[in-house]
C-alpha cells in the first residue's frame, strides 16, 4: 500500500438480515489530499458507506485501513483513529446543553490532553475563521442552521484530523444558508484537508471534487473526475440519474 | 403519667380562653393537649427530622441505583448486536431488580426487610433499615425514569461523541447523561414527593418518624382529630415547599440553554 493512501477498503460489504444489501462489495481508495465526492440515489448507500469509515456503521464482512491499520479488526482501538477522521452529519448534532466554545474544546481537552487556554485558543481560530467567533458564548439553539453546520464543521477540526468526513451537510439546511457552509467545506479543500463528501449538491460536487464516485444499489457503479462523470458518464444508470438531477 | 382532662385544664386555663364559646374551648383544649402539654410538639420535631433523613438517605440511594441499573439496560440494548457475556447477564439481574420491587407492595418489602432479612435493633439500625429499603424500592423506579431519559436523547448525540473519538463512557458522561438528567427533572420530582409520602410506612418496622409520633400522641390523650389533621398538614406543607423548590430548579437549568 503506497504511503499516501489514507483510507482504503476492500470488499466492504453491509447487509440487513437477509434480502437488504447496504453495501454489496465496496472497494475503493482514498489519497492524501483528495476530496471525494460520493453522489448516487437515496438508499444507495453512500451514506452507509461514509459512516462505516469511522466504523459508525459496523459492516458485515470486508476490512477497511486507515493510515495502514485494519481498523475493522475488533483488537484494533477504534477511539484512536476516530480522532483523525473528523465528522460532519446532516442534522449538526452540536451539542445543546455546552456553549459553541465548550462544544468544540470538549474532545481536544479530553482526549488530546490540551489544556483549556490552548484548546479555546485553536478553537477561536477555527471559530476566526468560519467567522463565527463572536458567536462562541452563544448555545446552539442560539444559531442559524447554517451557523450550526459551521459550528460543526469547526468541532471536528480541532482535532486536527486527517480526514473529514461529509454526511449530507447541507440537506437539512435552508437554501439561503447552503451556500455560506458550502463555501466553509471550499476553502477546507483549497487547504488541502483530504475530504469525503456524501452530497446532493451536484455543482459543489463538480467544483470541490477531485474524484467523483457514483453509487446505486450498495456498490460503485462509476467513478471518476468531475467532468468524467458530470460531461461524459458511460454507466446508463449514471447517465439516468445525472439527467434527473441536473 | 396522668391523662390531662379538659376539667382540669380549663381551671388553669387563661381568662380570653373563659369568655370564648364551648366547643372552641374543646378545640384549644385538644391542641395544648397534643402540642403544648408535656412538650409533645418535640414528638413531631423529632419525627420530622427521622422522616427528613430517611426520604433524604433513600432518594441518594434511589438515584443512584436507579441510574447505575438504567445505564447497565440501555448500555445492554444499544449494543444488542454484540452481545456481551457479563452485559447479560447484568441486564438479566436489572430487569429482575425492577420487577420485583416494583411487583410487590412497600410495606411488604419495609415487613421482610425489618423481620426477615435485617431484623435491626435499636433506633441507628432501625433508621438504617427504612434507608435501604426505601432506598432500593425507590432505585426502581429511578431507573425506568432515568432509562427514559437516556433513550429520550437523540442517537446522533452519541455518535457526535463517537466521532471525536470519545469512547462510550465518555461521551455518556459528557454528552448523553447531563441531557438526560435535565430532560428528567420533572418526573424525579415526582419520585422524590412519593418518596416523602411513602416514608409514613416505616412506622410498620416500629421507626419514630412523624406518622409514629401523631400515633403516639393518638394514644397518649385518646383523641384522634388533631394529631391526625396536623400530620396530614405537615405533609401537604412539606410536599408544597418542595414542589415550589423543585419548580424553581427547573426554571433555573432551563434558563441555562439560552
Amino acid at each position: 500500500m503506497s504511503d499516501n493512501v489514507i483510507i482504503k477498503t476492500n470488499n466492504l460489504c453491509k447487509f440487513y438480515g437477509e434480502s437488504i444489501h447496504a453495501l454489496d462489495g465496496v472497494s475503493t481508495e482514498i489519497k492524501k489530499g483528495e476530496v471525494v465526492v460520493i453522489i448516487g440515489p437515496s438508499g444507495s448507500g453512500k451514506s452507509t458507506f461514509l459512516r462505516s469509515l469511522n466504523l459508525l456503521e459496523h459492516p458485515t464482512s470486508g476490512e477497511i485501513y486507515f493510515e495502514g491499520t485494519d481498523i475493522t479488526n475488533p483488537k484494533t482501538n477504534i477511539n484512536i483513529h476516530r480522532q483523525k477522521m473528523g465528522m460532519v452529519f446532516q442534522q449538526f448534532n452540536l451539542f445543546p446543553h455546552m456553549t459553541v466554545l465548550k462544544n468544540l474544546t470538549l474532545a481536544p481537552q479530553k482526549l488530546l490532553k490540551k489544556s483549556k487556554e490552548d484548546a479555546e485558543k485553536k478553537a477561536m481560530e477555527l471559530l476566526e475563521r468560519v467567522g463565527l467567533a463572536d458567536r462562541a458564548e452563544a448555545y446552539p439553539e442560539q444559531l442559524s442552521g447554517g451557523q450550526k453546520q459551521r459550528v460543526a464543521i469547526c468541532r471536528a477540526l480541532c482535532m486536527n484530523p486527517e480526514v473529514m468526513l461529509f454526511d449530507e451537510p447541507t440537506s437539512a439546511l435552508d437554501p439561503e444558508m447552503v451556500g455560506e457552509v458550502l463555501d466553509v467545506i471550499k476553502s477546507l479543500a483549497e487547504s488541502g484537508m483530504t475530504m469525503a463528501i456524501v452530497t446532493h449538491e451536484m455543482g459543489f460536487a463538480r467544483e470541490v471534487a477531485s474524484r467523483i464516485l457514483f453509487m446505486d444499489e450498495g456498490q460503485i457503479i462509476e467513478e471518476g473526475s468531475p467532468s468524467d462523470i458530470f460531461d461524459n458518464p458511460k454507466n446508463p444508470r449514471t447517465r439516468s440519474f445525472l439527467s434527473k438531477v441536473l | 403519667m396522668t391523662v390531662l382532662t379538659f376539667a382540669n385544664w380549663i381551671t388553669e386555663a387563661p381568662n380570653w380562653i373563659l369568655s370564648l364559646p364551648k366547643w372552641l374551648q374543646q378545640i384549644f383544649f385538644q391542641l395544648y393537649q397534643v402540642f403544648v402539654y408535656e412538650n409533645r410538639w418535640q414528638f413531631f420535631t423529632d419525627g420530622l427530622l427521622t422522616t427528613f433523613i430517611v426520604t433524604i438517605g433513600a432518594l441518594i440511594i434511589g438515584i443512584v441505583i436507579g441510574i447505575i441499573v438504567a445505564l447497565i439496560r440501555t448500555t445492554h440494548d444499544s449494543m444488542s448486536n454484540k452481545p456481551n457475556f457479563i452485559l447479560r447477564i447484568l441486564n438479566v439481574l436489572c430487569k429482575i431488580y425492577v420487577t420485583v420491587l416494583r411487583g410487590t407492595p412497600l410495606m411488604v418489602q419495609l415487613l421482610i426487610m425489618g423481620f426477615v432479612i435485617m431484623v435491626p435493633k435499636g433506633s441507628v439500625q432501625t433508621t438504617f433499615c427504612a434507608i435501604l429499603t426505601l432506598g432500593i424500592n425507590s432505585g426502581a423506579y429511578v431507573a425506568e425514569i432515568a432509562r427514559s431519559g437516556i433513550m429520550s436523547i437523540n442517537t446522533g448525540q452519541m455518535e457526535a461523541g463517537r466521532s471525536l473519538g470519545l469512547n462510550y463512557t465518555q461521551s455518556m458522561w459528557h454528552i448523553i447523561l447531563p441531557q438526560a438528567l435535565k430532560n428528567i427533572l420533572p418526573a424525579l420530582g415526582n419520585e422524590l414527593i412519593a418518596l416523602l409520602k411513602e416514608t409514613s410506612l416505616v412506622t410498620v418496622i416500629a421507626l419514630q418518624d412523624v406518622t409514629k409520633a401523631a400515633q403516639v400522641i393518638v394514644s397518649k390523650t385518646y383523641t384522634a382529630v388533631i394529631p391526625y389533621i396536623s400530620l396530614a398538614a405537615i405533609y401537604l406543607v412539606l410536599v408544597m415547599i418542595l414542589t415550589k423548590l423543585l419548580a424553581l430548579l427547573e426554571g433555573r437549568m432551563r434558563k441555562s440553554e439560552r
